[in-house]
């Protein structure tokens, strides 16, 4: 078991914006083929933390490093590599909303690829297939549900067959059965695909069906990281609130 | 006293048990009855040592007693185990607010030029961005999405073409009018065409046309990206390895220096047009006289000045346009103010930069 090494591995980071300290020295190693997931309070910093390890803001110190490699230390270019291989998912979809969702999955394949239309057509739909939405894949996005904007920017997320997988509140503003198919969705792509997930998400029924690891995060430090079993034994107070007051 | 007011603040001055607050609570009530609380909207709680659930009812009372007067009350300076009591008993949720820095005149006017400061390195470093990119942009295509960039310029062009096209015959009539008048007097009237051509095509062309597309473009160029900043569209563009200013602001750029000048020489033209019906309705010049002066005045250097200007511009409406777009803060509100600003400083840039033009090229 201790020979495999982690995806991504973070080390004392601090994020901050501007003179506000959000994360206070946080080191963590995420491993392969796993599901983490983080929990915390609203406004504790776990967007933050995604975005600082994609670095979308840069870390104010401490080292990320992505399979083995600092990528606070990478150029520009560089780093477009390692998010070639990774990929995210934001709070609102964040598609880009004067295209179709089928330009939308294009866009990475077309900047990135030199597949024909022929080849690139038939991933995109593969694409979409994965997620559902082969019958939407011209609307635009404001055309369609919250849902369905979630599965549509997942399926721009897989475009380019993403090594890792970023979800920011994936089931927020779901329905409990359209959060459960996304669940088992992460679920098939984990197994089938070997991917890594790094998932921010507040509802206790996702995180037993899908978490491998938590991160649990209070008063920007990392107050626990393991397995959900060893949650339950760990003994810390705001994290047993925390999955006390969800409960129902 | 025990309380005391100064600058609509009211400090307490002791500790707040069961024992002092009966005195604290009589003091209170007569600073009341005198006036004295009017306009008080911050409690400071710096001195206070030591707090019971008696103090904290006290604060309470002082919230309510003032909270007609000053609905936003604010209490500030308390040490961490006084705010944690009155957390726990206060019934009003007494909000608290950090004591802030006096700040002199020389602290405030350093800062407001550090802002300044910061803001146009900003603003150049986002500048020297979007030119490298647009002059590498132009050798590697696959850095562009295709068709991007006829659509942005035929988006540009087409929206601003009416309006140009009918500003500019107002302008070219209106200036005619006012000089053909003057002009018939001492006989010149002929000298309108040339008049009229150097004006339009050193001066107006440029600045009418940069006005209208600051304010169609410019304010959309803003609103979009600030749009997208607000959406996290900016983080998914950079998560698929793309760079936003390479996706969105180059195209624009390079729509822009080709649709700039077109749109310039296309309202010189409607100027001079307006022109000729004052010279030939009013000051009697014949058709072919007025072209042939109006061809005939201009040096080859007015028309590079022309094209000069209309491209730099261009240049300058899609850096105000991009830097306020990429600095906007807060959601919805924060779009429209970031469109707002935009569009004035770039009308402003423009107008500060057309008379450098002017002062430099005479
Ligand atoms: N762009 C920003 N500028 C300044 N402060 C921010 C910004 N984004 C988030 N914050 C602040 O950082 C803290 C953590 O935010 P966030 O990471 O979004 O929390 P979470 O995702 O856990 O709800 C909050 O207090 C928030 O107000
Ligand atoms: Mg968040």
């Amino acid at each position: 078991m201790s020979n495999i090494k982690p995806v991504i591995r973070v080390k004392d980071l601090v994020a901050k914006y501007g003179e506000l300290t959000v994360l206070e020295g946080i080191s963590v190693d995420i491993m392969p083929n796993e599901i983490t997931v983080i929990l915390g309070a609203s406004g504790c910093g776990k967007t933050t933390l995604l975005k600082n390890i994609l670095r979308l803001y840069e870390p104010f110190a401490g080292s990320v490093e992505f399979w083995g490699e600092n990528v606070l230390d990478m150029n520009e270019k560089e780093f477009d590599d390692v998010l070639k291989k990774t990929g995210m998912l934001f709070q609102g979809g964040a598609l880009l909303n004067s295209i179709s969702i089928y330009e939308n999955v294009s866009i990475p394949l077309e900047m990135h690829t030199n597949l024909d239309r022929d080849l690139m057509d038939k991933v995109i739909r593969v694409k979409l297939n994965l997620v559902g939405l082969e019958d939407a894949a011209h609307r635009l996005p404001a055309e369609l549900s919250g849902g369905m904007r979630k599965r549509a920017a997942l399926a721009r997320a897989m475009a380019l067959d993403p090594e890792i997988l970023f979800f920011d509140e994936p089931s927020a503003g779901l329905d409990p059965i359209t959060s459960e198919a996304l669940d088992s969705l992460i679920l098939t792509l984990k197994k089938q695909l070997n991917m890594t997930f790094l998932i921010v998400t507040h509802e206790l029924a996702s995180i037993h069906r899908i978490a491998d690891k938590i991160i649990f995060l209070d008063g920007g430090e990392m107050l626990f990281y393991g397995t959900l079993e060893e949650a339950g034994k760990a003994g810390i107070a705001q994290m047993d609130h925390f999955f006390e007051v969800g409960r129902f | 006293m025990n309380l005391r007011v100064e600058n609509n603040i009211l400090y307490v001055q002791t500790d707040m048990d069961k024992f002092s607050v009966p005195e604290l609570k009589s003091q209170f009530m007569r600073l009341k009855k005198s006036g004295d609380l009017e306009g008080i909207s911050v409690i400071d709680l710096e001195a206070v040592n030591l707090i019971d659930s008696a103090g904290v009812a006290l604060l309470d009372s002082f919230q309510q007693a003032l909270e007609e007067d000053a609905k936003l009350l604010l209490t500030r300076g308390a040490q961490p185990k006084i705010r944690s009591l009155i957390d726990t008993f206060s019934t009003t949720k007494i909000k608290f607010a950090p004591i802030p820095k006096p700040q002199g005149f020389w602290e405030s006017a350093g800062e407001a030029t550090v802002n300044f400061y910061t803001k146009m390195v900003a603003a150049l470093t986002l500048a020297s961005e979007i030119f490298y990119y647009s002059f590498v942009g132009l050798f590697t295509p696959k850095s562009k999405r295709k068709g991007s960039l006829t659509q942005q310029a035929f988006l540009l062009g087409s929206q601003a073409l009416p309006i140009v096209a009918l500003l500019s015959f107002i302008i070219g009539f209106i200036l005619s009018l006012q000089s053909g008048v003057q002009l018939k007097n001492f006989g010149a009237g002929i000298f309108l065409a040339d008049l009229l051509s150097i004006t339009m095509v050193r001066e107006m062309g440029p600045l009418i046309t940069s006005i209208i597309v600051a304010g169609r473009s410019g304010s959309a160029i803003a609103s979009e990206i600030a749009t997208m900043q607000v959406t996290e569209e900016l983080d998914a563009l950079r998560m698929m390895a793309l760079h936003p200013i390479k996706f969105i602001v180059v195209p624009k750029f390079h729509a822009i220096t080709i649709v700039m000048p077109i749109l310039v020489m296309f309202s010189i033209i409607v100027g001079q047009i307006g022109g000729a019906i004052i010279a030939l309705g009013m000051l009697d010049i014949s058709m072919e006289s007025f072209i042939s002066r109006s061809v005939n005045i201009l040096a080859l250097k007015d028309i590079i000045i022309s094209f000069a200007k209309s491209i730099w511009f261009a240049w300058v409406i899609v850096i105000v346009g991009s830097f306020y777009g990429f600095e906007v803060k807060g959601g919805a509100e924060g779009v429209g103010k970031a469109t707002t600003s935009a569009v004035v400083t770039s009308i402003f840039a423009v107008i500060v930069f057309d008379a450098i033009f002017s002062l430099l090229y005479l």
